[in-house]
């Protein structure tokens, strides 16, 4: 993945040189060993999801969706717990005043994006599988309602990162707004509960209900959870260096402004 | 253009004002300037009524429109409250009177507090009006039995919108061109708010079919919205507003 | 099988939204790192 640059002169910074970039990419070992584990394990769930599992009693073929729509979530959850927690650890490493933990913000602002991209996913995948079940693709019930509005308000979160400004202040208002949206889903999700309790129509389709798995198909769903949380870590390894560089690359740049200017007013 | 009152009336050579009275200086202040400008009542009421007319061009059948005014109060409510804190904050960033307040040393959370005890008395005039219309345009009545939920059920949601409101209207403000991200942020927070907003009115009412016992639950979720934004908004707003 | 469509397309969807992510991730990565000093590139 490495190649060397013999030529000095291609990276230059504001006139001062700067040796050229001998790591090209974003990979590591560690980063390779886990892409091979999570292929090797999406392979895996597909043979079962799609080959080795049996059909449902009730659902029929149609349970096999629920192999990609259960982990999809299950990561889209997981990435927002992790972008509330590295929100909360950049205000607290960032309290009174201390510069505020850029690592933090863009495991934030990655997971957050990861979370977002899933539940995307979740509601497409989950809307075809209501089609084959329910009939519908979309249904007012406590749990699709509550999972459009987290959609919506990551995507405010996302918004948000990119309001500009330094990377210090992106981190705080990101982490605010983040901490925030944790405050908010508990209170959609109970309001939306509550809603849909009292209207009994809605529950002629019973979606509250939980579904039976044997042994096989749990097999499968277990299988899903690992291959995706792996490419969760993968795609957040990669992520979060991409964004270092991002920021290192504004960084520079203004720098290199800087610089530019102090050499015009020499000449 | 107003400047903030400094409390020399009060304040004693000793001391800056207490945390209450500073809130208490702020939301006159808000409302001294809307008193002044007439914005709220000249152009923000006329949008709501406006709105509510519209509503009756979209949704054609009478007896719909009867079935669903709650809800579309509640709407006109969260478009206005749109545009109330745009209002409410544009008067800051003009010139620069946010950062100047900071600057001066009053607490972040005093601002918030003010700003939203503005926000609210606006938000209750705004609902009062749309009230009034919903019983006029969509043929609504208050029964005796409904009043104090009806009340209840204003106050609470409006302190809750209130708060969301000036804790997003904080962060968007401060930033030219940045008002489009109000819309986003806003309304899928204060949905909880529309849900349970107006389900009680409706159980106020007695719209649908509702009776008004239904509608306490509801009020308990809008008391505990309120709570949870406006502690959370007053410790968020200042780390949020400080650049 | 007449769900079959909805199945497929279910699996899909969820590949190529990782594929994807895993092109534009890897795609951006050396894209950037060819113009970033390794002294930036903390996993080195």
């Amino acid at each position: 993945m490495t190649t060397t640059n013999p030529d000095p002169t291609d990276a230059l910074a504001g006139g001062i040189p700067v040796s050229a970039p001998v790591v090209l990419s974003t990979g590591t070992r560690g980063t390779r060993v886990l892409g091979i584990a999570t292929i090797v394990s999406m392979a895996w769930l597909v043979a079962f999801g799609l080959g080795f599992s049996p059909a449902d009693r009730d659902q029929r073929e149609a349970v096999r969706i629920l192999y990609m729509h259960v982990p999809t979530i299950w990561v889209a959850y997981m990435a927002f717990v992790v972008t509330a927690l590295s929100s909360a650890m950049v205000l607290y490493l960032g309290r009174g005043g201390r510069p505020q933990p850029l690592g933090w913000d863009r495991l934030a602002g990655a997971s957050a994006e990861a979370g977002t991209a899933f539940v995307a996913v979740t509601l497409v995948v989950g809307a075809l599988w209501g089609r084959l079940t329910w009939g519908v693709f979309w249904q007012w019930d406590a749990r699709l309602t509550t999972t459009a509005l987290l959609f919506v308000t990551y995507i405010g979160y996302l918004a948000v990162r990119r309001l500009g400004g330094t990377h210090q202040q992106r981190a705080k208002r990101s982490a605010v707004i983040g901490l925030i949206a944790v405050l908010e889903i508990p209170l959609v999700h109970w309001s939306v509960k509550l809603w849909r309790s009292l209207h009994q129509e809605a529950t002629v389709l019973n979606t509250a209900g939980d579904i039976k798995m044997d042994g096989l198909m749990l097999f499968s769903l277990f299988i899903g959870v690992i291959a995706f949380t792996l490419f969760y870590v993968w795609l957040m390894l990669h992520r979060t260096r991409v964004m270092a560089m991002e920021d290192a690359l504004e960084d520079r740049g203004l720098d290199d402004a800087l610089v530019a200017r102090r050499l015009e007013g020499t000449i | 253009m107003s400047s903030p009152t400094t409390g020399t009336s009060t304040a004693t050579t000793s001391g800056s004002p207490s945390f209450w009275r500073m809130c208490w200086l702020i939301a006159s202040k808000d409302l001294r300037v809307e008193r002044r400008s007439r914005v709220v009542t000249n152009q923000v009421l006329p949008f709501a009524g406006v709105t509510m007319v519209i509503f009756a061009f979209a949704l054609d059948k009478e007896t719909v429109l009867e079935q669903v005014a709650p809800g579309l109060i509640w709407l006109a409510t969260m478009f206005s409250l749109l545009v109330l804190v745009q209002r409410a904050f544009g008067i800051e960033a003009d010139d620069g009177a946010l950062d100047a307040l900071r600057v001066a040393g009053v607490d972040a959370r005093a601002i918030f507090v003010g700003k939203a005890l503005a926000l609210s008395a606006q938000l209750l005039l705004l609902e009062a009006v749309l009230l009034v219309l919903a019983i006029v345009l969509y043929r609504q009545t208050v029964p005796a039995g409904g009043v104090v939920l009806l009340v209840t059920t204003l106050l609470t949601a409006t302190c809750g919108l209130a708060a969301v409101g000036t804790l997003y209207g904080g962060l968007a403000a401060g930033i030219k061109g940045r008002e489009t991200l109000l819309p986003l942020l806003t309304l899928p927070a204060v949905a909880p708010v529309l849900i349970g907003a107006t389900r009680a009115v409706e159980a106020a009412l007695g719209t649908v079919g509702a009776v008004v016992s239904d509608g306490w639950p509801w009020v308990g979720l809008l008391v505990v919205f309120a709570v949870a934004f406006g502690v959370g908004g007053a410790l968020a707003f200042g780390p949020l507003v400080d650049e | 099988m007449e769900d079959a469509g909805f199945i497929i397309g279910s699996y899909v969807v969820v590949f190529a939204v990782v594929g994807l992510l895993t092109g534009w991730v890897l795609r951006s990565g050396r894209r950037l790192a060819k113009r970033t000093p390794d002294a930036d590139k903390y996993w080195t």
